[in-house]
């Protein structure tokens, strides 16, 4: 290393390796529903995308998964919650919806209404 | 794509708790669910908790798991990694009891009145990966002292933080970087005393092994504000995880260039080497210490001539201590005022506490100063377990004092604790209750001075050989009241004539402990008798003859064969003579008949 900006250089790179240790503002926390009825319904490849495609675009959204949300029959199911904890339910997602959920809601704070089953803010 | 990071302790608590096969195990288990592209295993340092240890912590769900065994990360790898679902009956997070909803780890009692300068980094990074550290803005401090500041600036900046040395003496660390900077020599040296010997007390420890590269860069701030160009850092060899982490940290620091020759294209040369301590008390004494690192014995020297003129190889040279470097680069990046914002006038910054002894929370804890240690022994340690009462806390170790439940509201600060006639010391905090003896806490650490006294002076030779002596006549119910009289005059003459800091505060916890527990050291003396029950002398354990009910469970649990009696007929009685006080008995009887007196 001869100077600063090498030093920089090598922080951006491993930042990049640590942003779920260190992000502690989220814009938004995803949370996906994986218990036996989501990854049956396909909710494994719904997880990686957002994963993959959270870290791509370096949005400051962590993406959490949880068990059964409790309507099965609509996994998988993606939960949306902003800063306040108001949380928008997806339904039936797959790769694609998944990917236009991040580029529309995580990225340009649009709720994708005929994705939703429902809305609820307090 | 990687979605989750767990972080096992790899710091000297959670290894010996075998955390070492945790990662093994982790590994093997995500290998068979096939998730090993989507989580990773790293090492990480102290969390602090190390009385529930080993502690795995996972993110980005920031939960850590407790006392994880082997057995218990199929489960975790399965439930939570797989199936989405956190395994509570091993979550140190607390959970509200009617939403379920898990709490953020730094809302748990334990950590939200916590405030983590020294300890930053130890728990989140891994410490043998250099630019893990570097994310976290490490060596960005060093850049910005050698790129932005001169060293008289870097000196200005220490000393308007009023950082001041976290070892013990809390003397202020810009003042001695100022007196060594102003030295016109042009060979001088920086120290690092990692030589923690305190009983009880591991916080140096946790910062060298989860965050090693903090005191390195913090050395490196420290030779370009005083013009020198050699560091040694002298650290006990009974700390084998933190050599080799330090040994790591040097030898990535140099190959990335960050140690070594004209460090980030400045020209400026900045190199250092390790130098193992054999563990003596008194070679953290900055004088002895120096000579330990020149081949010599390790013996005090009178001072003046402080090291700050005359230190290592004669040259000027600065000591100071793990937890005062691991504060050097925050305080260079945000600024004295930054830090100044923290703690109290006097004492600014935070302090990092062992806390140990009857305490439920067991571990390390780093607070803003001015916290009450209430706060401290109650909120964060979770206060004295079993339900016994909370009788004294001992802080500063062998050097410091006792304080009891009345004195629990004082803020922490040097000057304030020095006020009550303990010190900080290096931060070992020791929590005693109801059944903890004062004299035999005071014969405690005496005992352990004896042992370490190096016998260069003969008030800490001889002296304190012979309190240790009147303090045994008086657990053995031999002492009288002149042995107290004899006890206060030799521990004021060793005060007084001692050589170095060592002897001079070695009578600290025996004088303590007479002026708040006097009447302990009393009943010893006139009623022959131990209130806590622990110096075996002046104990007794009876057997009530009309309540025994003659079923000989205590006589086959005494090792002395000192208990007689028939089974079923004639009721049991300890002979005196044999009995060796170990209360076995006592813990064997059923029914509550035999007393300790």
């Amino acid at each position: 290393m001869k100077s600063l900006d090498d030093l920089k250089k090598i922080r951006a790179t491993a930042q990049n390796r640590m942003t779920m240790r260190l992000d502690e503002d989220h814009q938004y926390r995803v949370v996906v529903g994986m218990a036996t009825c989501g990854i049956a319904a396909g909710a494994r490849p719904v997880l990686n995308t957002l994963v993959e495609e959270v870290a791509k675009q370096k949005l400051p959204v962590s993406v959490l998964q949880t068990g059964c949300i409790g309507m099965c029959t609509l996994e998988p199911i993606v939960e949306v919650f902003d800063k306040e904890n108001n949380k928008t339910t997806y339904v039936l997602v797959d790769a694609k919806k998944a990917k236009d959920i991040v580029e529309r809601h995580l990225k340009h704070n649009e709720v994708i209404e005929e994705y939703t089953v429902g809305q609820y803010k307090n | 794509m990687e979605r989750i990071q767990v972080l096992v302790c790899a710091g000297t608590g959670c290894t010996i708790g075998n955390s070492g096969e945790l990662v093994t195990a982790f590994e093997n288990e995500i290998k068979a669910l096939g998730l090993e592209n989507e989580v990773s295993v790293l090492r990480t340092g102290c969390l602090g908790l190390c009385g529930v240890g080993p502690n795995v912590s996972i993110y980005p769900d920031n939960i850590i798991y407790k006392s994880v065994k082997v057995e218990d990360v199929k489960e975790i790898v399965m439930e939570h990694f797989y199936k989405g679902r956190p395994v509570e009956r091993l979550m140190l997070n607390e959970s509200d009891k009617e939403t379920k909803e898990i709490h953020d780890i730094s809302h748990t009692k334990f950590y939200e009145k916590q405030k983590r300068i020294a300890l930053h980094n130890c728990g989140v990074i891994d410490p043998e990966n250099i630019e893990e550290y570097i994310a976290t803005d490490g060596y960005f401090a060093l850049a910005k002292a050698l790129t932005e500041m001169t060293p008289e600036e870097v000196v200005a900046e220490v000393k308007k933080s009023g950082l001041r040395g976290r070892g013990g003496g809390g003397f202020p660390t810009g003042l001695k970087w100022e007196m060594c900077a102003r030295e016109e020599e042009k060979e001088k040296y920086v120290i690092c005393n990692a030589d923690e010997g305190d009983p009880g007390a591991f916080m140096d420890r946790s910062v060298l092994e989860g965050n090693p590269h903090s005191v390195l860069e913090a050395m490196e701030i420290a030779g370009y504000a005083i013009g020198a160009s050699y560091g040694y850092i002298y650290i006990r060899a009974e700390y084998p995880i933190a050599v080799e982490r330090l040994k790591h940290a040097i030898a990535q620091a140099k190959e990335m260039g960050l140690l070594g020759k004209n460090i980030l294209g400045t020209g400026f040369n900045f190199d250092l080497e390790i130098r193992l301590g054999a563990g003596a008390f008194v070679c953290g004494e900055e004088t002895a210490l120096i000579q330990s690192i020149e081949g010599e014995r390790g013996m005090p020297k009178p001072k003046p001539p402080y090291p700050a003129h005359k230190g290592v190889w004669g040259k000027p040279t600065i000591i100071n201590n793990v937890e005062t470097y691991a504060n050097i680069a925050q305080i260079i990046m945000n600024g004295a005022d930054w830090f100044r914002s923290i703690g109290t006038e006097s004492s600014p910054g935070t302090k990092v506490f062992a806390l140990g002894g009857k305490i439920t929370n067991t571990g390390l804890v780093e607070v803003p100063m001015g916290t009450t240690l209430r706060e401290i022994i109650y909120e964060i340690g979770g206060g004295c377990p079993n339900r016994k009462k909370f009788k004294a806390v001992q802080t500063g170790g062998p050097s410091g004092g006792c304080l009891t439940e009345e004195q629990l509201d004082t803020p922490i600060g040097f000057d304030e604790l020095v006020k009550l006639g303990s010190m900080m010391g290096s931060g070992g905090m020791i929590v005693l209750d109801e059944d903890n003896c004062m004299v035999d806490v005071a014969r405690f650490y005496m005992d352990f001075i004896v042992d370490e006294s190096c016998g260069k002076c003969s008030p800490c030779r001889i002296g304190t050989k012979r309190m240790l002596e009147l303090l045994e006549t008086i657990c053995n119910g031999e002492g009288t009241m002149e042995t107290l009289d004899e006890l206060e005059t030799l521990a004021h003459t060793i005060k007084d004539t001692a050589l170095c800091g060592l002897g001079q505060s070695a009578p600290n916890p025996v004088l303590s402990t007479l002026s708040q527990f006097r009447d302990e050291y009393i009943a010893h003396i006139v009623d022959k008798k131990c209130p806590a029950g622990v110096c075996k002398a002046l104990l007794s354990y009876e057997i009530d003859p009309d309540k025994c009910r003659k079923c000989g469970l205590c006589a086959r649990q005494c090792p002395a064969n000192a208990i007689d009696g028939v089974l079923g007929k004639v009721p049991y009685s300890i002979d005196q003579s044999k009995c060796i006080k170990c209360g076995n008995c006592m813990s064997a009887c059923h029914f509550n008949v035999i007393s300790r007196k």
